[in-house]
């Protein structure tokens, strides 16, 4: 890519080109999968509860994201008269921003990766954390109870299983010895059997619930909780300002499931071996696990606050602990050869 | 104890949850049962309570004779009715307006009346663009009742045995 640029301009602005292309081509695939996302989500949820769910607009209803993303578009964004302008704008790109800027690391195939840097599991764990402003900072601008009371209750519910999502991914590091992604990934060669989500089976569980809890996904979406806080932190955005924080949600959703297949399930790599690996079994792996997160949504109903609290100190924290010990130890008998 | 460990491992292998997923799985595969509208619409009953209508007699006479029983058995107060003595000494009604957009479609005026003459019909499917079109008047309802005479008809005879 850079030497093709360079043809045409110097050096330097031929590696800022270069970089920029391939940012777009990981931005504009990432905000299609969103909308995808929504339209998949609704279908599924509707097909689980015997509807047809949207299946007016295009063939199959396929045109429908596009028709919702015109509609808040055409939207006025309504400014609540006492609130903090500045931060009432502020917080909807601080939560879009690190929902896209985590996908720099993200291995797609062999070299297929923008940013390969050494500490790339701490990077996206940092840019996770940092989506929580946008949230707090919501609900503060706002100025309004419901958003308030939505952005503590999400704020309380990210930090505490951030901790616990965090462990599970100490586990993924002990057995590849490297926070870099594709290393990770390429640890795992050998077929499905070499995949970490057999030798660290409960953390992968512990992860997944992590991962939907952090994304405030229901059955953990007490952060939105539509029946009690009427939309959480978003209750005073309308239009392009909501959309943002409904595409950092999903761009957010899509990043943890890729986050799952390229630590549990081995990302690009093809569980069998007359099958050759490829970025496409990292869509379908992918797939798979957002299909769990509507199937988790079609499923159950909303966790009461306390307990959400409860699963996440009480019982993820102390699990994965003592997950982390016993692959510890059994890493020091002759058993090692199953956690590498 | 037996107990306790029995409860920490169910609740630890997810298997209440599992259970709950393989039944929505289930629903997944299921057949559906959502109605296309506009293609495809649900059964109705003969006793359905759509949009008014007035009725006239085969010879064509209308049946009303302005006893202004639905006018006062009606909740919402949407029907206006004026009368007069007709040439030949009967009465009839020279106004007979329904304001739709008061009408609860609760059926007494069509139960109240002696003579069959306003009844429901099953249309549901109309619409006013101006807040004045959905007041009907008498020359609309018989309007109305002319264009679907044959279904009121009929409904009419079915369910007379319970009426």
């Amino acid at each position: 890519m850079q030497e093709f640029f360079s043809q045409f301009f110097s050096s330097d602005v031929a590696l800022t080109l270069s970089y920029l292309f391939k940012i777009i081509l990981i931005v504009i695939p990432v905000m299609i999968s969103v909308a995808y996302l929504t339209y998949f989500e609704r279908r599924v949820i509707g097909f689980m509860q015997s509807r047809i769910g949207p299946n007016r607009v295009g063939y199959f209803g396929l045109l429908q994201p596009i028709a919702d993303a015109l509609k808040l578009m055409f939207k006025e964004i309504v400014l609540p008269t006492k609130s903090n302008n500045f931060l009432f704008f502020l917080a909807p790109l601080l939560s879009i921003a690190p929902a896209l800027a985590a996908w720099a690391v993200i291995p797609f195939d062999y070299e297929m990766v923008l940013a390969d840097i050494n500490a790339g599991l701490l990077y996206v764990l940092a840019m996770t954390s940092i989506a929580v402003y946008g949230v707090i900072i919501a609900g503060w601008a706002s100025n309004s109870k419901y958003a308030f009371l939505g952005s503590l209750r999400s704020a309380a519910q990210i930090v505490s299983y951030e901790i616990a999502m965090g462990f599970t991914l100490v586990g993924v590091l002990m057995c590849a010895n490297s926070l870099n992604l594709g290393d990770i990934v390429i640890a795992q060669e050998g077929g499905i059997s070499q995949w970490y989500c057999w030798p660290l089976f409960p953390l992968f569980i512990i992860y997944f619930i992590s991962a939907v809890a952090e994304t405030n996904r229901a059955p953990f979406d007490v952060a939105e909780g539509e029946s009690e806080i009427v939309a959480g932190f978003h209750v005073e955005y309308s239009g392009m300002a909501f959309a943002l924080f409904f595409l950092a949600e999903y761009a957010n959703m899509i990043l943890v499931s890729i986050l799952a297949v390229i630590m549990f399930l081995g990302g690009w790599l093809s569980p069998v071996s007359f099958i050759p690996d490829g970025i496409f079994w990292l869509i379908i792996k992918v797939a798979f696990v957002l299909f769990c997160f509507l199937w988790l949504r079609a499923t159950f109903p909303r966790y009461r606050y306390d307990q959400i609290m409860r699963l996440g100190w009480k019982v993820f924290i102390p699990l994965t602990l003592v997950w982390i010990i016993f692959v510890g130890a059994m890493m020091q008998t002759r058993y090692a050869g199953y956690f590498h | 104890m037996k107990k306790l460990i029995l409860n920490i491992s169910k609740s630890l292998s997810l298997f209440e949850l599992l259970k709950g997923m393989k039944l929505t799985l289930s629903y997944f595969f299921a057949k559906k049962v959502t109605i296309q509208y506009p293609e495809q619409k649900t059964p109705q009953s003969p006793r359905f309570r759509g949009l008014h209508a007035l009725r006239r007699y085969p010879n064509g006479e209308e049946r009303c004779i302005a006893c202004k029983l639905c006018e006062a058995v009606c909740p919402a107060m949407a029907i206006t009715i004026e009368s007069e003595l007709r040439e030949d000494n009967s009465r009839r009604t020279t106004r007979y307006d329904i304001d739709l957009t008061k009408c609860i479609f609760c059926g007494f005026c069509e139960e109240s009346c002696p003579v069959d003459s306003i009844v429901e019909t099953r249309i549901f499917e109309y619409h006013g663009e101006e807040r004045g079109d959905l007041l009907y008047t008498k020359d609309m309802l018989l309007e109305v009742g002319k264009k679907y005479e044959k279904q009121i008809a009929k409904d009419r005879k079915q369910e007379a045995k319970y009426r």
